[in-house]
């Protein structure tokens, strides 16, 4: 796809956002403005929006921190966990120490029994997240987003009012229809961009700050892949594929590297650093707002709720709509919930959907590269 | 026409020199630590100008730049184990660093497959390991365990597996049970592995450990169901290499 010459340009921005904002973290803290570290889309960031605040998640992708954290987490353990924390720890990461509140979710064992040792050196508030999808639950869930608007309002002296969450459920709901129509620009075949540049978009839009901006600033770039696109024409076919699993990072970029430097294409990412949780928008109608938000965001189908029916669901549309010749799960070492769920997403794939399916334990290193690649590699060979 | 396989794999390279008549000419040498010089050693053994097609597999493939084509282990098994047993729909191959499982469909295209490459457990590797410290050949596994009783070994991690057989070697036991017992280890864990890809047809085992009678025979136990093997099991990789070269220039 060498013959792009001005894309490389405009994903640059979204690409390089994250360590940019590591300045506009500081500006906007500078302004008092407040800044929220989260580790799982569960939070509903509307709240922060309606507050005037910021979330910025904190899910570490590198192993620097990892041997400092196990001072006090046990070796096995999974890797986002254990460096999240060992960041956290060593204050190394500038967006954990700007942060002014940290949420955490009780998503999955390791995570919620980490938070307890977190808030020795961070202020942390856990929601509770239930895990089913119920009513119950749904209720259950509420309640906890309430408590947690109250906390907030506590903590950072603010009132959070019913007009001010409206309008942040508004504006996120743009952003998230702005994210959706440019991951969809890769339903065309041949895609329009690499899986590569459509992952560094997802987690570089996280860290722009300029919520109000945001939308139109996607949209721009969606117009913009689409444009050249269309000139280009470029018509090379490779099998499509959509990554599941765990979340992904800077160190577990390896496998879309080793997916597209053999041959084929990422054309979507199931995952919650794709697309998981923009999907479903909140209810703009709903007059219960605490409700609408509760029926979004507990509709995320993570693998830490049983049965996890709204993970099948979405795949079963994604990997019709994006055309998808493969699938490759994608797992964190020692990820319980996803590891388990793995049986699942195969015969799921293989005998519902009749796709090729493989599965991948990795973790934050890169001694593993080589042997990505050959798994990679015959997997493409396979298709 | 002539078609050059080269398998290059962790403990040993292989090479296969193919035409219509079927294998004419093969070779195997241990692996140096520069894979590259023995991936041109068997290279330079075969080639000539009658070879239409080279084409190299295992974990050094890309080391030969003079290779056609370079395809995975994956590939080249199944496609290998079906020039054997053209009936098999699954394949396991106990390789010195990885163990794979391979899922065929009636035509030999690979439909699955898994590879258990984190550790040396369930490898070619493990076994040769266990087998110098009790002093012995890998070579004559066979022998060494005439009349054995098996003992049973607890620890999947060569260094811990280790030190198990140290303490067992302290406590008197004879090494041919102690051999036995690691066979056992191996081929249940390998059994275990198969099982996963969830097949019922015919079942081809390549690697190293197919030349041994009696690791066919406990994996078999294991696996509930006979195996088929080749004298040239060994060779499979390059063989499925040698003929993806041949029928892709045919």
């Amino acid at each position: 796809m060498e013959i792009r010459k001005e894309l490389p340009e405009i994903f640059k921005s979204f690409s390089e956002a994250r360590q940019a904002g590591f300045i506009s973290a500081k500006n906007f803290k500078d302004a008092g403005n407040p800044l929220i570290g989260i580790f799982c889309t569960y939070f509903p960031q509307e709240l922060a929006l309606a507050m005037g605040a910021v979330t910025v998640g904190l899910c570490a992708s590198s192993d620097e921190t990892i041997t400092e954290s196990e001072k006090d987490l046990p070796r096995n353990l999974c890797p986002l966990i254990k460096s999240s924390y060992g960041f956290g720890k060593t204050d190394k990461c500038p967006y954990f120490y700007f942060s002014d509140l940290v949420v955490g979710e009780t998503t999955c064992d390791g995570k919620k029994k980490m938070y307890e040792y977190m808030a020795e050196f961070k202020p942390v508030h856990v929601m509770k997240l239930p895990h089913s999808q119920d009513q119950v639950a749904k209720e259950l869930w509420k309640q906890e987003i309430i408590k947690m608007k109250e906390v907030l309002e506590e903590q950072f002296a603010v009132s959070i009012t019913e007009e001010k969450l409206h309008k942040a459920i508004l504006l996120k709901n743009e952003e998230r229809k702005a994210m959706k129509e440019f991951y969809g620009l890769c339903r065309q075949d041949p895609s329009p961009m690499t899986g590569m540049e459509l992952f560094n978009v997802l987690v570089g839009a996280s860290f722009d700050f300029d919520r109000e901006a945001l939308p139109s600033k996607i949209r721009d770039l969606t117009q913009k892949v689409q444009e050249e696109y269309q000139i280009i024409q470029n018509n090379e076919i490779k099998p499509r594929i959509l990554i599941t699993g765990c979340p992904m990072g800077a160190a577990t970029a390896k496998v879309i590297k080793a997916i597209e430097d053999n041959g084929a294409v990422v054309v979507c990412f199931e995952n919650c650093t794709g697309v998981k949780a923009v999907e479903e928008l909140v209810d703009e109608h709903n007059l219960d707002l605490f409700g609408a938000l509760a029926e979004k965001y507990l509709n995320i189908g993570c693998s830490c709720m049983s049965p996890n029916t709204k993970r099948f669901e979405l795949l079963n549309r994604l990997i019709d709509e994006y055309k998808v010749d493969g699938v490759v799960e994608m797992t964190l070492t020692a990820c319980h919930t996803y590891n388990v769920e793995s049986l699942s997403v195969k015969r799921f794939v293989q005998q519902e959907k009749g796709r090729p399916y493989t599965y991948l334990e990795t973790d934050f290193g890169t001694s593993d590269v080589e042997r990505i690649n050959t798994r990679m590699t015959a997997f493409i060979e396979m298709l | 026409m002539l078609s050059l396989g080269i398998d290059s794999g962790s403990t040993t390279t292989k090479g296969i020199l193919l035409d219509d008549q079927g294998i004419r000419e093969k070779l195997i040498i241990k692996t140096s630590s520069s894979p590259r010089k023995s991936l041109y050693e068997v290279y330079d053994t075969f080639w000539s100008d009658a070879v239409g097609c080279t084409v190299a597999t295992g974990y050094g493939r890309s080391l030969l730049k003079k290779a056609n084509r370079k395809i995975t282990e994956i590939t080249c098994h199944a496609r290998g184990s079906r020039y054997f047993e053209p009936n098999c729909t699954g394949v396991i191959d106990i390789g010195g660093q990885d163990c794979k499982a391979i899922a065929l469909d009636e035509k030999g295209n690979v439909t699955d497959f898994l590879m258990n490459d984190k550790c040396a457990a369930g490898t070619g590797r493990f076994m040769d390991v266990m087998m110098g410290i009790l002093e012995a050949d890998l070579e004559d596994l066979d022998d060494f365990v005439i009349n054995a009783k098996a003992i049973s070994i607890s620890s999947m991690c060569t260094v811990f597996a280790e030190s198990e057989i140290i303490s067992l070697l302290a406590n008197d036991i004879p090494k041919g049970n102690i051999a036995l017992g690691v066979i056992h280890t191996i081929a249940e864990r390998t059994a275990t592995f198969y099982g996963r890809l969830n097949l019922c047809g015919p079942v081809f085992f390549s690697g190293g450990l197919s030349k041994s009678k009696i690791f066919c025979r406990v994996l078999e136990e294991y696996l509930g169901q006979s195996i088929k093997t080749d004298v040239l099991g060994q060779y499979t990789g390059a063989v499925g290499a040698a003929l993806i070269g041949y029928e892709s220039v045919e």
